[in-house]
């Protein structure tokens, strides 16, 4: 329980530092951007529009940085993220809800899967270690070195174009309304289809070559011997034995990790684009519409300390020694 | 005290091999291409065959004699692109792994050799930075800078990706700060620093390559991500940018193959190189790691066997207890061992 506070307590702490750090990333910003924006939208942002802006870019000199900051906080308390510039007059939150989904299916499904089956392939590679298994990890590794973009443009050429079953952009077919139905699920589906390889391909092979490692120390313990000498069969000692102590650093690994594939994501979905929150980020960022780029970051980054918690709550489940008091 | 038969002890320098590192296949061949895209970083510009940027009346060619590696939609040459491109590659990478380095060594070996509250705060901070996505915080900063030169992106990759090794370096700060070795540098009076730099720095400079070689890979692939969306000053050549304007102008929709393919493999190539290395130092710190080798043997009686680790064969040439085998015993033929492995059951499982 102690343990399970303390984490709590630190996700806490860094939330508010992103919080904190997304305040001050665009007080940095040398020059005007409220000035550029207002002129090229001339006369359609009012008033208050403007000075919600204004605080946002933590360009109202007539305030303290402190009063600027308390005020960011009730604005965000509220909800309030600001407007998109490109989606003027649409407020931010409105247009990260529209594509949060997307994004938290897509890596959300494919995470999961990727974690399986890295794992399973390690648990094979590093129980048969020089067996034709260790090929694998070259291969692996050159897939995982090519950019997740690039494999995904690649991809695109070689399985989707006109009358291929792989539509090769958008997150389903342009004249369907979205709802729970077979007709959108199933359009859905076939649109993921190729981002979804795409991120297993390049991700699989981090979970692969940790997963080998940890076998490859785990198999050398005592205890393992000792259920090789017991005459265990074979599977048993790999799967129950072996593996199942191999497996909790790849779970912390998995928490950490979250991250930098959420980074990769974003760039998939730019490659497709696939309605998620790395295609709006692409699309702000073009726009230069700061709100939305500085919504997309807050919701990002508290999504992944979200998902970390609960890798961190499994971790617990998994591992005793964690539960134990003091 | 000494008899006829005694050997005689020749006393041998004791040799060190700085490169022995080398000698790992893997190792060797990432340095060896890692190697040649640096010279290639340094000479590129010289040896490119065309002006990088300078049009031409051979817009959209294939790859021919003329143009290796194709042209673009602007005439320009894609081979002459690759080359001036790699300085950049090369020179953001390795600068942000030196500042991420750094900052890694200084927060990580300072918070685990002086523990208590600076340790807590420089955890804490390094989980920070650890737990908050790297590539949108580097789109944003760097989207907000008004000049995006890869000097700035340098710094801006390298300050937001110290965390990790900073997290490695801390943990085995720790288990050697109460090694004997440290505990007697202390005792007899070194001072802390002197302690850091020469007991412990020294132990930690095979964590420290690693984290330095896994930086320069991430690095390299943020700055060719940021130049692909667009976000640095496509005025700087690297292999992004070519990737940008490819994408920019359809190429893979008109069939343009050339115009994606070479920087992409460049790209893969370059990080499969890094990886190899990393791969290298792990392996050359804990040998276990390395690929096994040849671990079947084909027994006479046409079985095959595999060798496991954690798992010893017996060699058993006689009923069990009855000789001891010593290194000197008589070689045995291999049909006659029995390798204390029920061979058929082994198979069964392997199948």
């Amino acid at each position: 329980m102690k343990h399970l506070l303390r984490r709590v307590a630190f996700y806490l702490f860094t939330a508010w530092a992103a919080i904190t750090l997304n305040f001050f990333i665009p007080r940095l910003i040398p020059g005007d951007p409220v000035r550029s924006m207002i002129s090229r939208y001339q006369g359609q942002l009012n008033a208050d529009a403007i000075q919600s802006l204004y605080i946002l870019f933590g360009l109202d000199e007539k305030k303290s940085l402190w009063q600027q900051y308390v005020e960011y906080w009730s604005q965000l308390l509220h909800g309030d993220l600001g407007l998109s510039f490109t989606f003027f007059p649409a407020p931010v939150s409105q247009v990260i809800g529209d594509s949060i989904g997307w994004t938290v299916t897509l890596v959300g499904i494919t995470t999961v899967v990727s974690f399986a089956i890295g794992t399973l392939l390690g648990v094979l590679a590093g129980w048969r270690r020089g067996s034709w298994v260790d090929g694998l990890l070259p291969a692996t590794t050159f897939l995982s070195s090519i950019p997740y973009f690039w494999l995904g443009l690649i991809a695109i050429t070689l399985l989707a174009g006109p009358g291929s079953f792989f539509p090769s952009s958008g997150g389903y077919e342009p004249g369907l309304v979205p709802a729970w139905d077979q007709w959108f699920i199933g359009s859905a589906v076939q649109h993921s289809i190729l981002p979804a390889f795409t991120i297993l391909i390049s991700s699989v092979s981090g979970w692969i070559l940790s997963m080998r490692n940890m076998m490859v120390t785990v198999a050398a313990e005592d205890y393992i011997t000792v259920a090789h000498a017991k005459g265990l069969p074979e599977r048993r000692v790999a799967l129950a034995y072996a593996a199942r102590n191999a497996l909790l650093p790849n779970v912390s690994g998995f928490a950490l990790s979250l991250g930098f594939i959420v980074g990769g994501t974003l760039l998939v979905e730019i490659v497709f684009s696939y309605p998620g929150l790395g295609f709006q980020l692409f699309q702000a960022v073009g726009a230069k519409d700061y709100p939305l780029m500085q919504g997309v970051f807050l919701v990002i980054t508290l999504s992944v300390l979200a998902a970390n918690l609960l890798a961190d709550l499994a971790y617990l489940a998994l591992d005793p020694r964690t539960r134990k008091e003091g | 005290m000494s008899t006829p038969s005694a050997v005689e002890v020749v006393p041998v320098a004791a040799k060190r091999q700085p490169f022995r590192f080398i000698a790992n296949k893997k190792a060797a061949t990432g340095v060896a291409i890692v190697g040649f895209f640096v010279l290639l970083a340094i000479i590129g510009p010289w040896i490119a065959p065309y002006d990088a940027s300078a049009r031409s009346s051979d817009l959209l060619q294939p790859p021919s004699g003329a143009h290796w590696f194709g042209t673009t939609h602007l005439g320009q040459d894609v081979f002459s692109q690759i080359l001036v491109g790699t300085r950049g590659v090369v020179f953001v990478g390795f600068l942000a792994g030196v500042i991420a380095t750094v900052l890694s060594v200084i927060v990580g070996v300072t918070a685990g050799y002086l523990g208590g509250a600076a340790d807590d705060s420089l955890s804490a901070l390094s989980n920070v930075f650890l737990v908050i996505p790297a590539l949108p915080l580097i789109i944003i900063i760097t989207s907000l800078l008004e000049r995006s030169t890869d000097l700035m992106i340098a710094l801006v990759i390298g300050l937001t990706s110290w965390a990790w090794n900073a997290r490695v370096l801390r943990a085995q700060t720790l288990s050697l700060r109460r090694r004997d070795y440290v505990e007697a540098a202390r005792a007899t009076g070194e001072s802390t620093w002197r302690v850091i730099f020469f007991e412990i720095l020294p132990n930690l400079t095979a964590i420290i390559a690693s984290g330095f070689v896994g930086t320069v890979i991430f690095a390299v692939m943020s700055e060719i991500t940021l130049a692909f969306i667009g976000i640095t000053t496509v005025s700087e050549w690297n292999w992004g940018t070519i990737l940008f304007w490819a994408q920019g102008q359809q190429a893979l929709a008109s069939g343009a193959w050339w115009w994606f393919v070479p920087a992409g493999l460049a790209i893969a190539i370059l990080g499969t190189a890094l990886s190899l290395v990393n791969f290298g130092i792990d392996e050359f710190v804990s040998p276990r790691l390395r690929s096994a080798g040849k671990t079947t043997i084909k027994t006479a009686s046409g079985h095959t066997v595999r060798m496991r680790v954690g798992f010893t064969p017996v060699l058993r040439t006689t009923p069990l207890g009855t000789r001891p085998v010593s290194p000197h015993a008589p070689a045995v033929p291999l049909d006659a061992v029995d390798l204390g492995v029920d061979v058929d059951r082994e198979e069964k499982e392997l199948a």
